[in-house]
């Protein structure tokens, strides 16, 4: 990557491109449990507090779009959906996020 | 494969999963210590700070490891931000690097690596790349984990939850409370590169000596949290905190709000230059004994994050979790030599949590987090940044008398809180901390 200047805000993309990933492919450790609760969710916390952008809002096809790849396993999103709709567990053992400092 | 069995299983291979397992595999147990990831570390993320006197107990060479240690702190720093503002306040001492250096600065991944080869050279066993999912039960005693292997079931005597801030298996178990949005901090951080040199001159430090930074108010955009910055070798921990639910009542994204703290006016010089090198969030779980933690039942102990045991006010974690990991292991052993592991013989762990720091200290802080929870518009706002707008005034030279500045002054408070407001403020400060 390119030195980054201070004076430019660094974008969530190349935040996250900085992170180890041991992707479980086709293995996904998040879901939503019911897409209809989502359509009456009113501010979709997921889509404002998760630290790597995993969660989206698909308004064409009116679902929350995952990016569970990119997940960096803070559970926080799990924890402000008001309806416990989001179904959230570590990958599997050996997988996910892999810190080089910590 | 078969049932396997041992006599201790301790789930997580971070700070409080170590010291138990080092305990008890040095206390003749034989002793599995199981890994989600794929090597010990490698999911492990805290601000940056380690005192050595929690760690010494278990690794008394701990702190003579030079590739271990980034910098002794020899200098803590706090500052009150405001937009283009800064109220200073800093201690330094070369007393803290002299004999055992009271703090260092670590890289977790490269502290938990080495903590967990300790653990194995004490004789424990390593299980990496494994995720417990649920804890087996027979009569109502813990008898076992569950993993996600194929025939994972793993049998032990006694079982250590050393599991971390998100504790699935404690709260599945009844000994955790559910975790909330509004009694947990998240916390993002970067490691950003920065020459030695630039590092030490920078922060005004000697060769080799560390600084810590804590900034609040505008650091934070007004959130209930802090951020800070702490000097590595030839890096620096950049980062920042607040209470989870506070992000959504602000509707602002943890790195969009990391971002605004890299580039305050008063905070870009100390970074310039530098280049990111990792990102990275994680759960503190700051609700201490508000989640009216259980640390035990029968076959079964809760040690660290996993506990709740965090110190929010003084950015105080891994030390909990190595002595309570030390405690429960230690409990243990005593359990194994009885050969008795029901809830009566592990409240042992409990008694020795209360007459320790541990338990002291999350009993003190108890009150204090609800109390600027409750109170945040006026310690993390009002006040400081009256104190900001008093000292601008006295240091400023403008033609206006000093009496008319300190009636100025005087006037900005009262027109916010009466006298009899801000007195009953200090009050319920000072009894929260001494309560």
């Amino acid at each position: 990557m390119e030195e980054q200047s201070q004076s430019q805000r660094m974008k969530i993309e190349d935040k996250l491109f900085l992170v180890k990933m041991k992707v479980d492919e086709g293995n996904p450790h998040i879901f939503i449990r019911n897409e209809q609760v989502c359509l009456s969710c009113y501010d979709k916390p997921c889509t404002l507090v998760c630290p790597a952008n995993t969660y989206t809002w698909d308004e064409a096809n009116k679902k929350i779009v995952i990016a569970w790849e990119n997940c960096i396993e803070c559970a926080a999103a799990e924890l402000l959906c008001p309806y416990s709709n989001i179904v959230w567990r570590y990958p599997r053992g050996g997988y996910g996020v892999e810190y080089k400092f910590g | 494969m078969g049932v396997l069995e041992f006599d201790g299983i301790v789930v997580g291979a971070g700070p409080a999963g170590v010291a138990a397992a080092v305990t008890m595999a040095r206390g003749g147990m034989r002793t599995l210590m199981i890994e989600k990831g794929r090597k010990p570390g490698v999911k492990n993320v805290m601000g940056g700070v380690l005192y050595t006197r929690s760690i010494t107990p278990i690794f008394p060479e701990f702190y003579q490891n030079a590739t271990l240690i980034e910098r002794p702190v020899v200098e803590e720093n706090f500052w009150f931000l405001t937009k283009d503002s800064a109220l200073k306040f800093g201690f330094r001492s070369q007393e803290f690097n002299r004999g055992v250096p009271n703090a260092f600065t670590v890289l977790r991944v490269k502290l938990d690596e080495w903590a967990a080869k300790e653990a194995k050279n004490a004789g424990a066993l390593l299980l990496p790349s494994t995720r417990v999912d649920d804890l087996l039960r027979e009569d109502g005693q813990i008898v076992g984990v569950r993993t996600d292997r194929p025939e994972g079931d793993i049998r032990a005597s006694v079982v250590v939850l050393a599991e971390g801030a998100n504790p699935f298996l404690a709260i599945k178990a009844g000994l955790v409370e559910p975790l909330k949005s509004d009694r947990l901090a998240l916390a993002v951080k970067e490691i950003i590169s920065l020459p030695k040199d630039k590092i030490e001159e920078r922060f005004h430090l000697n060769p080799g000596d560390g600084a810590t930074l804590e900034l609040f108010g505008d650091a934070v955009g007004g959130l209930l949290g802090y951020a800070f910055i702490y000097t590595n070798k030839d890096s620096l921990s950049v980062g920042l905190g607040a209470i989870l639910s506070d992000f959504l009542k602000n509707r602002v994204k943890p790195y969009e709000l990391l971002e605004n703290f890299k580039v305050h006016p008063v905070v870009k010089p100390l970074l310039e230059g530098g280049k990111p090198m990792e990102y990275m969030a994680h759960l503190i779980p700051e609700a201490g004994l508000r989640a009216n933690p259980r640390f035990y039942a029968d076959g079964v102990m809760v040690a660290g994050d996993a506990a709740m045991m965090v110190n929010a006010v003084h950015r105080e974690g891994s030390n909990f979790a190595f002595a309570s990991g030390r405690m429960a292991g230690e409990t243990a052993v005593e359990a194994f030599k009885r050969g008795d592991f029901s809830a009566r013989t592990l409240s042992a762990y409990e008694r020795r949590l209360k007459e320790s720091f541990i338990l002291k200290d999350l009993k003190k802080y108890r009150n204090l987090t609800p109390l600027v929870e409750r109170k945040k518009m006026d310690f993390l706002k009002t006040y400081p940044e009256w104190l900001v707008f008093a000292i601008q005034q006295m240091l400023s030279v403008d033609g206006v008398s000093k009496g008319e500045k300190e009636k100025r002054i005087k006037e900005a408070l009262f027109k916010k809180k009466s006298l009899l407001h801000v007195a009953s403020d200090v009050y319920q400060l000072w009894k929260a901390f001494h309560g």
